[in-house]
């Protein structure tokens, strides 16, 4: 190896024939038997296994921008499965499960890295429904404990134990907790999906769902209108504006939620650690960089602009936290634009529309769930509508029916 | 700091405010179906455009209503609620009694 790397070294050209992971771009054909709109992780891996394990590879993909270049590329790649209800945390633990696969499976690095997800309690009421979390989260097969003050310092020893004057009383140890690189779960899905004969457009932007008759038959693009039997909507931050394209009126408000990160420094903190009291999240990636998040703006908009307020306040709660990163520098901040519903849970499955499948409502909690609403999404869409039964709880009439999934607890802020 | 106009109190800081939903007619809870109080509750058009809304000033306890562009964040203008509603608006109406109707006049 050492001679051989020596020879490459000397060369003038890149020694390896390589296949593009992705083929060039090619034409709009006029019929596909699946439409997905949006190309980010849930649309690319719903058509992966779509095609893997149903042999539909008859598929566009169409993005209006870049693969995985909106929410897939914004969010802060938290993975966890210890959720509040049963729907919720059988749901999310088959997500967990897949994602420790995935690397192998893609034979493509995702960076997939078990580190555990601390949340922390700092009233008796938290902790009461940490209690619940982790007896719901163990009778699922997940790993969850509650641990107290003396082994959350052994975890983390430079947590401040009494951020903002309010003592840490126990800790949500979520020992699967995870995270891994969010553009390559994208770019894997991608990979996998077009060696199967997938198409993925990306700078195609739908500009209008043709439904005729209470049935979806196509879409108009700006590259053109392309007929189809069924289309898929998995567009994050946008679903509300391209659900009414098909004449949907969804459950949706959609808000800004924003994120920063540091320079890098040496590894210090292994668990994703978040405060239930102070809604703030800190990680530390792979290359050493801190990332920070909290909760959504304030009000609604669709815009992925970065405010002082919000800057200032997540990053007081950061530092009392952790006191001594108050002489980091902070490298970049962002936002995303996420569609969140009232009960923060998801909405998957039929919609108003025949042939029209919605996969949106992803809110704050969208990345973690990519594998399985991916794999769930397929078998919908394979078997021409039947609901699995993972994903019967998340249909968008439950809000008809008042019976929503109430997440919000184990979602706010912990992300 | 982004500031919004407070009708009563002039200009303020937006972090002494609190946004209270879009104005929109209310359907009567006595007498509508769960689907259309589903819809008044949980559904929302949630476009981009400049919408009516709700919001409140914490400090002085004041609720008013805004204009505002849900993608450019301008707030376009903010007026007293007296300018759409004529009449104070009871919630706590008994069943046996149909609820007042809002005045919904250009609220769309």
């Amino acid at each position: 190896m050492p001679f051989s790397l020596l020879k490459y070294g000397l060369k003038n050209d890149y020694p390896f024939e390589q296949d593009a992971d992705l083929p060039s771009p090619s034409e709009l054909k006029k019929h596909y038997d699946v439409v997905i709109i949006g190309g980010g992780g849930h649309g690319v891996a719903t058509a992966y296994y779509l095609a893997k394990y149903h042999g539909i590879t008859n598929i566009a993909i169409l993005e209006k921008g870049y693969l995985g270049g909106g929410n897939t590329a914004r969010n802060t790649a938290v993975i966890r499965s210890n959720y509040l209800t049963s729907e919720g945390v059988k749901f999310y633990k088959e997500s967990v499960d897949l994602f420790q696969g995935l690397s192998n499976e893609f034979d493509f690095n995702i960076m997939y890295s078990s580190r555990g997800q601390l949340t922390l309690a700092h009233t008796d009421a938290t902790v009461r429904s940490f209690r619940q979390r982790t007896e719901v989260n163990k009778h699922f097969g997940g790993r969850t404990e509650l641990i107290d003050p003396q082994q959350i310092k052994e975890l983390v020893p430079t947590l401040n134990m009494n951020p903002a004057d309010m003592p840490v009383l126990a800790g949500l140890w979520h020992i699967d907790g995870a995270t891994a690189r969010h553009d390559a779960v994208a770019w894997g899905y991608a990979k996998g999906a077009t060696q199967r004969g997938v198409e993925l457009h990306q700078l195609t932007e739908v500009v209008d769902v043709i439904v005729e008759k209470g049935r979806a038959t196509g879409v108009k693009t700006n590259r053109g209108t392309v007929h189809c039997d069924c289309v898929i909507q998995a567009v994050a931050g946008h679903s509300s504006l391209v659900a009414a394209m098909a004449g949907i009126k969804m459950p949706i408000t959609t808000y800004p939620l924003q994120a920063m990160v540091t320079q890098p420094v040496k590894p210090f903190l292994d668990p994703l650690v978040s405060s239930s009291a102070l809604h703030c999240y800190v990680q530390q990636t792979g290359r050493g960089e801190i990332v920070f998040g909290g909760g959504s703006d304030p009000y609604p908009l669709y815009n992925t602009r970065s405010t002082l307020d919000l800057k200032e306040s997540l990053l007081a709660h950061a530092v009392e936290m952790f006191p001594f990163m108050a002489n980091l520098k902070l490298m970049r901040q962002w936002a995303g634009i996420t569609d969140m519903t009232s009960d923060y849970s998801p909405i998957m499955g039929l919609s108003p529309v025949e042939n029209y499948y919605l996969d949106a409502g992803w809110g704050t909690w969208g990345f973690k769930s990519t594998p399985i609403c991916g794999k769930t999404m397929a078998e919908l869409v394979a078997s021409g509508g039947k609901v699995p039964d993972l994903i019967a709880p998340f249909s968008m009439d439950r809000f008809d029916e008042f019976r929503q999934v109430n997440e919000m607890g184990a979602t706010a802020a912990s992300h | 700091m982004k500031l919004m106009n407070c009708p009563l109190n002039g200009p303020r800081n937006i972090s002494e405010f609190v946004y209270g939903g879009e104005v929109r007619p209310m359907p009567n809870q006595a007498t509508c179906s769960d689907k259309e109080w589903a819809d008044y509750v949980f559904y929302s058009d949630n476009n981009i455009r400049i919408v009516k809304e709700w919001w409140f000033h914490s400090p002085s306890g004041y609720w008013f209503i805004a204009e505002r562009h849900t993608a450019s964040d301008e707030i376009v203008k903010t007026y007293d609620s007296s300018e759409l509603f004529s009449e104070r608006v009871e919630f706590n109406a008994p069943d046996d009694q149909p609820a007042p109707v809002l005045q919904t006049e250009g609220l769309k």
